[in-house]
């Protein structure tokens, strides 16, 4: 999904918005997918006029802070114990977390 | 609704027809004492969720911070794997709906793994190297357990529930991919085993993970496609999964080039989707479509920052780099003088590591080598257990074989000796003289026998005397028999032909 911030009008159609509807499991109506595509649409060319003040010289950045290289020793801390593990689950089972059925095909 | 069935094509008939183009995907799980980003215990089957903690269970608030051991294994298997190692490079979520990794995203690498661009020499059968171009190496973080309630077989189609044990979730894992693999022919299957056999062995000697395929400490997934025999053309490829043998990696490859064959001659088109290896039939069945990759949005992990490791440290890194396995495999055959079988045997007797080191404690490669592949590989053989855990040591077989050369024990007592030391009965010297094994060096009594023994058979010496040496041997059976077999018998023959001289 490129947007060139040179172009005007929708560059997202309604089958993107289902697409996109899809993969966050969200249920759209037909309705939606007309005024989500054009809501998301000016969200995109609002956010593309970055590219508009960031020229070659300017980085993509992904991180505010300037570090890197943070680590951790291998060493070992202590963790919950099942009981505070699943304290917070909605249901458990045999000291597992219980899920609903899973709709889809394993991973 | 039910997808058209297809023959299986002959496997002659598919390499006749079609090029395959393979594509290994292979997981490791480090061996580090913690997780990837938390100091939660990777240990393999601890109790259900006992081993998790708020960031590794996706808790809010909880932050990651990377566990430097597994970087440091990460890049030793990519300098292992003749890698380019990333000056820099960030951690990226991957997006999916799946109650396997409580946070909803996969913290992995995307277009900026940690090494990329290597390859691995794989050594053939026949002795023929055959290179593996590896795309890259990266490094995620291992998923949850699910078991699926009231379906068949356990299978999540048809299943009422599922049962989440979050233990393994976050142990560090490497991704190994390689580039496509072109130009196999027939021998795709015995490529695609020899290639994880290797990459098992490497990433066994570097130390960084026991490499247990029935555990799943290493995974591995199996891309192939096949094209029109020279068309030069890359087909529609399946990724199957859940191959997790040596000898399944073989078979997967050799059932999807069956399958997919008779599909393409039957005029059918090939889905490119993940299928499931079965290993009680050695074929597969299809699980899901593929999800394109910018259907898992990837993006840079916000809450880890970037990893850059430095020049120094690479360089320290590959100092430490053992010797790797074919070469140490090659360099033991020169040294020992192996023919390509002898070489073969001793490896797959799992004998190379235990004669190295009995030679390491001084033993000659020969004697070294003998006890390990007869006497002690059929004690091993007898208890039903591998040979490297005989309750012997290289040090206690050299010190054995060290007392032979020195004519303190004859083999027989040697073979005794060792015999003590497994029993348990302690170290190689105590066994020798609670067993009292060691042969008589007294001089004065050895003579003493000697004497006795040409006594008693008066007529031999007068053969011995009348130039037949070959008699001297009842001498020296008689002598062995006075001293309990603990002559030695050089020895005796030396005193007895000074005596009839
Ligand atoms: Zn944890």
């Amino acid at each position: 999904m490129s947007a060139d911030p040179g172009a005007t009008g929708p560059t997202l159609g309604r089958d993107e918005v289902a697409h996109l509807a899809r993969l966050a499991r969200l249920a759209v109506t037909e309705d939606e997918l007309d005024l989500f595509a054009r809501q998301l649409d000016s969200i995109i060319e609002w956010v593309a006029k970055v590219g508009e003040i960031a020229a070659a010289d300017v980085p993509p950045t992904s991180h505010a802070v300037p570090l890197q290289n943070v680590f951790r020793p291998d060493e070992l801390r202590p963790g919950l114990t099942q009981e505070q593990a699943l304290a917070g689950a909605p249901a458990s089972q045999d000291g597992r977390f219980r899920v609903p059925r899973i709709l889809g095909e394993e991973q | 609704m039910s997808a058209p069935v297809y023959d299986l094509v002959d496997f002659d008939e598919v390499v006749e027809k079609f090029d395959p183009a393979l594509g290994l995907e292979v997981h490791v799980e480090l061996s580090t004492k913690t997780k990837m980003f938390c100091g939660c215990p990777t240990t393999f089957g601890a109790e259900p969720n006992t081993q998790v903690c708020p960031t590794c269970l996706g808790l809010p608030g909880s932050l990651p911070v990377v566990n430097k051991a597994a970087v440091e294994a990460a890049i030793r298997i990519g300098l292992a794997l003749n890698c380019s190692i990333a000056p820099w490079c960030r951690f990226a979520r991957k997006n999916y709906f799946y109650p396997d990794m409580p946070k909803n995203f996969q913290t992995s690498q995307y277009d900026e793994p940690i090494a990329f661009d290597g390859y691995l020499d794989v050594v053939l059968d026949d002795g023929e190297t055959f290179r593996v171009g590896i795309e890259r190496a990266h490094m995620e973080e291992d998923t949850g357990k699910s078991v699926h309630i009231g379906g068949a077989d356990g299978r999540i189609h048809g299943a009422e529930y599922s049962l989440l044990d979050y233990n393994r979730a976050g142990v560090p894992l490497i991704e190994i991919v390689t580039k496509p693999i072109l130009g196999t022919r027939e021998r795709a299957p015995e490529i695609a085993r020899a290639y994880v056999t290797a990459l098992r062995d490497l990433i066994k000697a570097l130390g960084v993970s026991d490499v247990r395929m029935d555990q799943g400490s290493l995974r591995c997934d199996v891309n192939l496609s096949l094209a029109p025999r020279g068309s030069g053309e890359l087909g529609t490829r399946t990724e199957t999964k859940n191959v997790n043998s040596l000898r399944s990696v073989e078979r997967a490859v050799r059932h999807e080039m069956c399958r997919q064959a008779g599909v393409l001659l039957a005029g059918g088109e090939v889905v490119q989707e993940t299928r499931h290896f079965l290993e009680d039939t050695a074929s597969t069945r299809p699980g899901r479509r593929k999800e394109t990759s910018e259907d898992y949005r990837y993006f840079p992990e916000p809450d880890l920052v970037p990893i850059a490791p430095s020049e120094e440290w690479i360089e320290e890194l590959r100092a430490t780099l053992p010797e790797l396995p074919w070469a140490r495999r090659a360099r033991l055959q020169k040294e020992w003088q192996l023919s390509d079988e002898e070489l073969r045997d001793l490896v797959n007797a799992g004998a190379l590591d235990l004669i190295e080191a009995t030679v390491a404690a001084g033993a000659p490669a020969d004697d070294a080598r003998a006890w390990w592949v007869a006497y002690l590989t059929q004690q091993a053989n007898a208890r039903e257990i591998p040979l490297d855990e005989l309750p012997i040591t290289p040090a206690q077989v050299a010190r054995v074989i060290e007392l032979v050369k020195s004519g303190e024990l004859t083999n027989k007592l040697a073979r005794e000796a060792v015999n003590g030391v497994l029993a348990g009965e302690g170290d190689v010297d105590e066994v020798v003289a609670k067993r009292g094994l060691a042969v008589v060096s007294d001089e004065g009594e050895l003579v003493a026998a000697v004497e006795a023994a040409l006594a008693a058979q008066p007529d031999v010496v007068e053969k011995i005397r009348g130039g037949k040496v070959q008699a001297a041997g009842a001498i020296v059976g008689a002598v062995m028999k006075a001293t309990g077999g603990k002559a030695d018998a050089k020895r005796v023959r030396e005193l007895i032909l000074e005596r009839c001289s």
